[in-house]
């Protein structure tokens, strides 16, 4: 589903991206962990064609993300805040994005019938603007709204931050359910290795710009992924 | 601990992100900024002279008329400064004394150019009084007197952060007064005028402003020092959200989904809303050129200014920052599905159906004879043909970040102002007089008018053209755009 080749991004003579070849299969529930700078976001802005890359290029479907548009139609992603528009109510943002996505107010209120217990009344029908919601409540409305009219590919930027408990393991739930079950590839990063183990299939760890692991999960992978965060901690001590 | 403060505040400036563009941008902030010292000072030197010349009295003169001054003073002050608490917040956790965050903070607004600028016309003023053998005692009072009411507007200012129904309530009764005594009917000037020339006559006067000025510092010092807690005055308050159906919007096809969000934008946030006010004032610019009240706007081709300028003032505030309304969730127009051409229509619809009733709202200038009408009339229909299109194109070179939930810096955003929009502005004021020009002189004024009238209609012709160039301004810029609607201001 999605291709990356001999990609590199450098801001002023630093790469902070270095990727030379990534395939993600479609289907697969796939994420990324890696420090503070390791290139998470970059990487993930460069695959929405939010940043040009210095080299190569990424293919998504049938087309280069930067070449060709026609990756916006199955590709649905939630980054950061800038993804959602403050002034308009949680159903307004919700019911814009589904017009963008060829589906009408019927379709938009099957799906989100669904995630009734994950809003946990917070959400719909609140009066509210969605600037003035909580960061956690703002992270839910973004995510869910990146589920309406059946995309290939999600793409979610630390989904399990801000967010409680009880929505984290919903949360879990919904991704494991869209990988498994309707074939979407999604791509999630996060600094929690354990929820990452939890729902991903597979898992590239980034430093410095660069994958210095990828595994296919496993009951081990959890001790492996903690085992080689804290080697790189106890590295910086030794310094 | 005051070290601190400025040191910050030195960063914030130097550091911002309007400050780190070109040098080209900065020249021009430079040299935008020395015309107004500029203007201050010669109004300075030259009221007093120009006051002598038409045979009045310069200081009184002046103090008659300065109760105007101090108001449009106040008026400005509430559109254009920024108040202090923006940069509060990250102070409280710090060992800072609170009160002393407050006297920073305020004392920060004293600083403001919105003040300075005062000093530009009151120091020559004063220097030439002394010059012309004022007594320098009086006449240094009277300077600290006037010092005192331009302070007392910037602690009044402090308190009217979220009062626009009294600024506008202020400003209209001054309005009015000045169309009473305009009209002869009743003149309040000689009551205010006593006072501010009492400030000169009697030395012990000063003190009343002085005073009033100090005590007004104590107060919003206490106010903001009440305040200073996160969900109190450093809390943004939350509306309740209205919902209103826009579904008749739907016969526009596919360009309704953006037009009923951009309906939404404006009527939903403070920034796009002061644009909707700043249009309707744009209305009635036309009144300085056809009640012949200025001499040097009185000639045919400042009319045709005039024309564009009236039904022009949504198009120009409004669209020459498309796309930057939509900065603070580009990222996310960027990765849908969007076509651009629909959402710039959108905006285009936006602009020339404003333009179109700023024309039908300016039927009134009929009262000024057919002719200040019909130069309405053309501008309107030049605005709607052509400007409605340049105004996109120069937006797509501007990536300003807009703030959507503050109404400050609405105007003069000094970041929005580049060498490109500047060319771009040029069609946009020059071309309609010069084809008026055209027509003057060689069958008339109606050849005039009919030659504007016909450029706007062939614009429309343009539309699609125009639409696609702008559409690769887009793509072409739009890495750069994205990165710098992530900067805040």
């Amino acid at each position: 589903m999605i291709h990356i080749h001999d990609l590199s991004k450098t801001y002023n003579g630093v790469t902070v991206l270095k990727i030379d070849e990534l395939h993600i299969p479609k289907g697969e529930s796939f994420g990324l962990v890696g420090n503070n700078g390791a290139g998470k976001t970059t990487l993930f802005s460069a695959l929405l064609d939010l940043i040009q890359p210095t080299t190569g290029y990424i293919q998504n479907g049938e087309a280069k993300v930067n070449e060709s548009e026609a990756w916006k139609s199955h590709t649905a992603s939630f980054i950061d805040e800038s993804f959602l528009i403050g002034y308009l109510t949680a159903e307004e943002y919700f019911y814009f994005i589904g017009e963008l996505r060829g589906q009408n107010k019927a379709d938009v209120d099957k799906l989100l019938a669904g995630f009734e217990d994950f809003f946990n009344d917070e959400i719909l029908g609140k009066r509210k603007y969605l600037r003035d919601l909580s960061k956690g409540n703002m992270k839910k409305v973004g995510i869910v709204a990146t589920l309406i009219g059946n995309p290939e590919v999600v793409i979610l930027d630390e989904p399990f931050a801000n967010l409680d408990p009880t929505t984290q393991i919903r949360l879990k739930g919904i991704i494991k359910k869209l990988a498994s079950e309707t074939g979407v590839t999604v791509l999630v990063s996060s600094h929690d290795l354990m929820h990452v183990t939890d729902v991903c299939e597979r898992i590239v760890v980034l430093e410095k710009g660069s994958v210095v692991n990828d595994i296919k999960t496993s009951e081990a992978t959890l001790k492996e992924l903690e085992a080689y965060f804290s080697k790189e901690s106890l590295g910086v001590n030794e310094i | 601990m005051i070290k601190h403060f400025i040191n910050l505040e030195w960063k914030s400036f130097f550091r911002s992100a309007a400050f780190q563009t070109n040098l080209v941008l900065k020249i021009f902030m430079a040299l935008g900024a020395l015309y107004f010292i500029g203007i201050f000072t010669l109004a300075g030197v030259g009221a007093y002279f120009g006051l002598e010349k038409a045979g009045l009295e310069p200081l009184e003169t002046i103090n008659r008329f300065m109760i105007y001054y101090v108001v449009l003073d106040l008026v400005i002050k509430y559109m254009l400064q920024k108040m202090p608490v923006v940069n509060i917040k990250p102070l409280l956790l710090l060992p800072f004394k609170k009160a002393k965050i407050v006297d920073f903070a305020l004392g920060k607004t004293m600083l403001s150019f919105f003040n300075i600028v005062h000093a530009f016309f009151f120091i020559p003023f004063s220097v030439v009084l002394i010059g012309q053998g004022y007594d320098p005692v009086h006449v240094i009072t009277w300077h600290l007197g006037m010092l005192a009411m331009i302070y007392i507007n910037n602690f009044i200012n402090v308190f009217l952060n979220d009062a626009m129904p009294l600024v506008i309530g202020l400003a209209s009764v001054i309005i009015g007064i000045g169309a009473l005594q305009y009209y002869g009917i009743f003149d309040v000037t000689p009551y205010t005028g006593a006072y501010f020339q009492g400030l000169f006559e009697q030395l012990w006067m000063f003190a009343i402003p002085v005073v009033l000025a100090l005590v007004l510092y104590k107060v919003a010092h206490a106010y903001f020092l009440k305040r200073l807690y996160l969900d109190q005055g450093l809390s943004a308050k939350a509306k309740e959200a209205t919902t209103e159906n826009l579904d008749w919007l739907d016969r526009f096809g596919k360009t309704a989904l953006f037009l009923k969000n951009d309906i939404k934008l404006i009527k939903r946030n403070k920034r796009s809303k002061t644009t909707v006010i700043m249009s309707v004032v744009f209305l009635f610019y036309g009144l300085l050129f056809f009640t012949g009240g200025i001499e040097s706007y009185d000639n045919p081709f400042m009319k045709i200014f005039a024309g564009i300028f009236v039904t022009g003032g949504f198009l120009f505030s409004f669209g020459q920052f498309v796309p930057s309304w939509d900065s603070s969730y580009y990222p996310l127009m960027m990765t849908q599905n969007i076509s651009y051409e629909e959402y710039l229509k959108s905006k285009w619809m936006l602009v020339v159906i404003a333009a179109g009733i700023s024309t039908i709202l300016g039927l009134g200038y009929l009262y000024f004879g057919w002719e200040a009408y019909a130069a309405v009339f053309v501008g309107g229909i030049y605005n709607m043909g052509v400007n409605g299109h340049v105004v996109l194109w120069g937006g797509a070179y501007i990536k300003t970040p807009i703030d959507l939930t503050s109404n400050k810096k609405a105007f003069g955003d000094s970041s929005s102002f580049n060498v490109k929009t500047l060319l771009i502005t040029m069609p946009k004021l020059l071309l309609p007089i010069a084809l008026y020009a055209i027509g003057h002189f060689t069958l008339g004024p109606v050849f005039g008018y009919a030659l504007v009238a016909l450029a706007g209609v062939a614009g429309f012709a343009f539309r699609d053209f125009m639409f696609k160039k702008i559409i690769g301004i887009y793509k072409a810029e739009k890495y750069k755009t994205i990165a710098a609607y992530k900067q805040k201001n």
